[in-house]
């Protein structure tokens, strides 16, 4: 038995160490360096919460930046989320073609990460682009999406919404997982289909509703490619989003000190909604009997 | 239906409720049908709008600079290879091909370390017990919620100080050492809904653990294993963030940045160059995708997935 459970930890040998060499030692690092002055050239000076209250009271780049991150988490993950679960619940019926739908609905998943998709969203949202060619064409106004700030981060919101298919296909695995006798029960006792989903399938896919919805929240907080290559952050950094000042401050002004603030700060902010979703799942997600994963 | 009516004639009162009834029935399969043909209609309209992009993408790789932004059609007017022949040539002394040579240097190292890793510790973690297991176990999950964003910096400055700036060893060693837990937690779930009985039996017969492992289960862990491989090819593919930061000579970038690269020399007037390389640059994803759509549903639905 002794030899079995030092067997164990062997195998886990790899995890160990990285989780600690690229991991934990990083994540005190990166603590440390948010409250030092650290351009590279000499060793990081200690300089207290100074990278802090510049930050909260003097950094309107910063203000403006994290105002833009929290409006473009907060309308990306509900409509994306929406958008997935509409689409699975209509997948759910007993269709025809539906691999075919699943298939097509999930290919812009596997591609929408690559700059390449990223390229060819600047193609089509460009003034003369795609988007206007057919608006245009339909009779209505061309829209002008990367000039103005209220329309730019759009942009980007739709390119991640595009990105559905594996939300949907997670809620789709759920969906199909409910017992349909419970459907055919309510409809006995003269339920309309808006009754059954909002009391039936609803309570039934929380766990998966809960689950998207935190790995979306994680996903979105970090979100890079789309503001880099499509908007570059502007118009008058309306794309401005926290991982692109993070990354300039960091790898083009070498401020690495002051990057760390910054990671730390959006750190804090994910890790607190992570943790509100958790506590509140307590009220909200049901878990049928054992099947608590 | 004269049969029917002719009953009706015969029992008033009963053919009063039949004739209801099958009104009311009629009404039914007409709604059914109805609502089926509206669910079609948005499936066909979504699809088209999920689709629309792409089928643009590869036709206006074909069409004349002129033409891309004048025609939202995907048809070409008039059909040029020309993208494709000044975009491979790239404005660097590279062709595309050695970008694409770059970035599958990147992916296969760092495939068969994930693959090897996390099979590694996903047996140890669904097969042996052993002290703070469950803290461990926790580990992975609080890995999977981490932002990358904050350990990024000190392990950029971890990476400078090994010298390994400017080469795949970034890329590829936090990986080979189970770095992506995701793919760890996904295998251990796999795992554990896999009987141990071969394994006892391999063992009673005098296997040890590690020909356990390498015999009875990974062959089991087959599908599984597929879908890591697969997954990792796609994101590493997709990856930008991280060449970006470690890869600063030319001869050493991935496609990924090859392209951002194109669009910083060329972009004012040579957009279907740009655009082709694109097309490119998404192929290789997609045969994959395509040759291989099972094994990421059933990845996607087993361990549920970012992206």
């Amino acid at each position: 038995m002794t030899r079995k459970r030092a067997l164990g930890l062997g195998y886990l040998t790899p995890y160990i160490i990285g989780l600690l060499v690229f991991t934990m030692i990083p994540f005190g690092a990166s603590l440390y360096l948010s409250f030092t002055d650290y351009n590279l050239m000499s060793a990081p000076r200690w300089t207290g919460l100074e990278n802090y209250t510049q930050l909260f009271t003097k950094d309107r780049t910063f203000r403006r930046s994290l105002t833009v991150t929290l409006i473009y988490v907060f309308t990306t993950v509900p409509l994306k989320l929406a958008f997935a679960l509409f689409i699975a619940y209509i997948l759910n019926y007993k269709l025809k073609f539906i691999n075919f739908f699943r298939t097509a609905f999930y290919v812009p998943s596997i591609l929408g990460g690559s700059i390449a998709i990223a390229v060819l969203w600047r193609y089509i949202f460009a003034s003369e682009g795609l988007v206007n060619m057919l608006l245009t064409s339909l009779g209505f106004e061309a829209v002008n999406w990367f000039g103005d700030p209220q329309n730019a981060l759009f942009t980007i919101t739709l390119l991640r919404c595009w990105q559905f298919g594996s939300a949907m296909v997670i809620f789709l695995a759920a969906l199909q997982s409910i017992d349909k006798s419970l459907y055919e029960a309510a409809e006995i006792d003269g339920a309309s289909k808006a009754h059954c989903f909002i009391f039936i399938t609803i309570p039934l896919i929380t766990p998966v509703i809960f689950f998207n919805l935190i790995m979306q929240m994680v996903q979105a907080f970090q979100e890079f490619n789309g503001p880099y290559i499509i908007t570059q952050g502007g118009p008058l950094k309306s794309t401005y989003l926290l991982p692109m000042y993070i990354y300039d401050e960091a790898f083009r002004r070498f401020d690495m000190g002051y990057a760390s603030a910054i990671a730390w700060v959006l750190f804090v902010i994910i890790m607190v909604l992570t943790l509100a979703a958790f506590w509140s799942s307590k009220k909200w997600v049901y878990y049928a009997g054992d099947k608590r994963s | 239906m004269t049969d029917i009516s002719h009953a009706s004639d015969v029992i008033t009162a009963g053919a009063d409720g039949l004739a209801e009834a099958r009104a009311a029935n009629a009404r039914q399969i007409r709604n059914a049908k109805i609502s089926a043909a509206v669910r079609y209609i948005i499936l066909f309209g979504v699809g088209l709008m999920m689709l629309y992009p792409l089928i643009w993408l590869v036709g206006a790789s074909f069409k004349t600079n002129a033409e891309i932004f004048a025609n939202p059609g995907f048809v070409p007017q008039e059909p040029t290879t020309e993208g494709y022949v000044k975009g491979w040539e790239t404005s660097t002394p590279y062709t595309f091909g050695r970008f694409f040579l770059n970035s599958f240097l990147i992916i296969i190292p760092k495939v068969i370390g994930t693959a090897i890793s996390c099979t590694m510790v996903a047996y140890g973690f669904a097969r042996f017990d052993f002290p703070l297991k469950k803290l461990l176990f926790g580990s992975v999950i609080a890995i999977l919620l981490l932002p990358n964003v904050v350990t990024r910096i000190p392990q950029y400055l971890l990476f400078r100080d090994l010298g390994w700036l400017d080469s795949f060893l970034p890329l590829w060693v936090p990986s080979a050492f189970a770095g992506d837990a995701f793919f760890v937690f996904m295998l251990v779930q796999f795992l554990r809904a896999i009987p141990g009985d071969m394994e006892e039996a391999a063992r009673v017969d005098g296997a040890n653990s590690w020909q356990t492992l390498v015999f009875i289960v990974v062959p089991m862990l087959a599908p599984a294993l597929i879908s890591v491989c697969l997954f990792q090819f796609m994101w590493t593919m997709n990856d930008f963030l991280g060449p970006l930061i470690y890869i600063s000579s030319v001869d050493k970038y991935p496609v990924s940045l090859a392209l951002k690269l194109s669009i910083d020399t060329t972009e004012a007037f040579e957009w279907n160059r740009i655009l082709a390389m694109s097309v490119l640059t998404i192929t290789p994803a997609l045969i994959v995708f395509f040759m291989a759509q099972k094994y990421f549903i059933e990845g996607l639905s087993a361990g549920g997935v970012k992206g």
